[in-house]
């Protein structure tokens, strides 16, 4: 199985190759569009901020190339937010292959932003989630969020319910750190790739 | 819900762990990566590593164990110590490191965070404060280990720090440091009423309800301790299932 893990200087990209190579499988970390539409699943990982990062998947022309793909995909963290329309975040125009559009947490005074640490998912609608159950916990880093939609497989609450897992036809997306959130993250992983 | 974050740190010099490590079980209690693997399965929700190497091999040996520690542990970690240029956590975030913490670079040159917010965004960088009180001047800043007085205040350099980006501060008290009689609770609210970002209480955890009191007391978001976890005092299972019967949000 070729696994590609997409290179745009995204951040924090080194864990997500270590959480694959703990579970066995080689990925190869590219920005070549050939190599990312031959491979047979692929991982779309990001940190960072979304107005810079969409600048460089435009630089290496990967906002055209995202969009056409068909195998399994996923994104994870800023990954997923990629994935939306538009962010508040610098109003950073996005991919637009998932209906969302992107917005900050509020901030108040019991509820920090970011949004950091363990959280529970709920409302788990996919294989993706396969022998997970509800209210297990993975781990968020963020300050923005994907609202609920048609395309949420799973919800997480802060203090408002936002999209912890999106999902459009092979477009699969995590808000969390699958490669950093213990055995259920692992499990995440590990059902993606028998997808 | 969000749980509360319960954080053992590890002190490291030349790529070993140091104080003592009193731990059953583990064939090297001076592996960080081992003492670390031992802490996640025990289900510390993240890790600080503090690197207190002094010699010009640190940035060697620190991108190491970082490498070492990303490869091996499912779980966030942060690491500090010395950390002064945007280039020093380039490499340590590009190695797997989840968040880098700087303390002395950030009073030295307090724009260093709006640059590293900026280049990496907040999520990943963590200021470190010490703060020492002093009846006469009240809750104050020290920088080099605790040896030099910035006089400035604490609060107003912790809001300081989070409007700059940083996206959590990690908070030491030295005057409870080592004592073992509890979290600073004042210092420890003050700062989380007067930031957006949240808030890792450091410095005299002694006893489990210390930790009830900060988590209730002082609204911190987390609770780090290296002392009482590395000899055993406390066992992080136990520590965490206390907290939950107590009706704190816990990861179990």
């Amino acid at each position: 199985m070729e696994i590609a893990v997409i290179d745009y200087k995204g951040g924090n990209v080194q864990s997500v190759l270590y959480a694959l190579e703990r579970l066995g499988v080689e990925a190869t970390l590219t920005a070549d569009a050939e190599v990312i539409r031959r491979a047979d699943k692929i991982l779309f990982p990001g940190e960072g901020e979304a107005a810079s990062a969409m600048q460089e998947l435009r630089a290496q022309g990967l906002h055209e190339v995202l969009p056409t793909l068909t195998q399994p995909f996923l994104g994870i963290c800023l990954g997923m937010q990629l994935l939306g329309t538009h962010s508040e975040e610098n109003d950073a125009t996005m991919l637009g292959i998932l209906p969302f559009e992107v917005k900050r947490f509020p901030a108040a005074a019991e509820f920090k932003v970011p949004h950091m640490g363990w959280n529970n998912l709920q409302r788990l609608r996919s294989p993706l989630f396969e022998g997970l159950r509800e209210q297990d916990y993975v781990y968020f880093v963020h300050s923005y969020y994907a609202p609920v939609g048609d395309y949420t497989i799973a919800e997480a609450e802060y203090p408002l319910p936002f999209s912890a897992a999106v999902q459009h036809r092979n477009f699969y997306a995590v808000q969390f750190h699958t490669e950093k959130s213990g055995p259920v993250g692992t499990r995440i992983l590990e059902n993606f790739l028998k997808l | 819900m969000l749980t509360k974050r319960i954080i053992p740190c590890l002190d490291v010099k030349d790529g070993r762990t140091v104080k003592g490590v009193q731990f059953e079980g583990l064939r090297d209690a001076g592996d960080p990566v081992a003492l670390a693997a031992r802490y996640a399965q025990e289900g510390a929700d993240e890790l600080v590593f503090l690197d207190i190497t002094a010699t010009n091999q640190k940035r060697t040996t620190l991108i190491h164990l970082v490498r070492d520690v990303a490869r091996e542990l499912d779980i966030p970690f942060t690491v500090g110590g010395g950390i002064g240029t945007v280039a020093d956590v380039e490499v340590l975030l590009l190695n797997g490191a989840d968040k880098v913490s700087i303390n002395s670079a950030a009073l030295h040159r307090p724009e260093l965070i709006d640059e590293l917010a900026r280049r990496f965004g907040s999520q990943c960088i963590v200021v470190a404060a010490d703060a020492r009180y002093t009846p006469q001047a009240g809750w104050q800043i020290y920088t080099r280990a605790g040896t030099h007085n910035t006089e400035r205040d604490a609060v107003a350099w912790c809001r300081e720090a989070a409007d700059r980006g940083a996206g959590e501060l990690l908070l030491t008290s030295m005057s409870n440091d080592g004592t073992k009689d509890g979290f600073a609770l004042d210092i420890t609210g003050a700062v989380a009423r007067a930031v957006s970002v949240p808030v890792v209480a450091s410095g005299g955890a002694g006893r489990m309800e210390h930790f009830t009191q900060v988590f209730q007391q002082a609204q911190a978001h987390a609770g780090l301790a290296a002392s009482i976890f590395h000899f055993g005092e406390i066992g992080i299972r136990e520590l965490k299932e206390h907290l939950q019967a107590q009706g704190i949000p816990m990861r179990l």
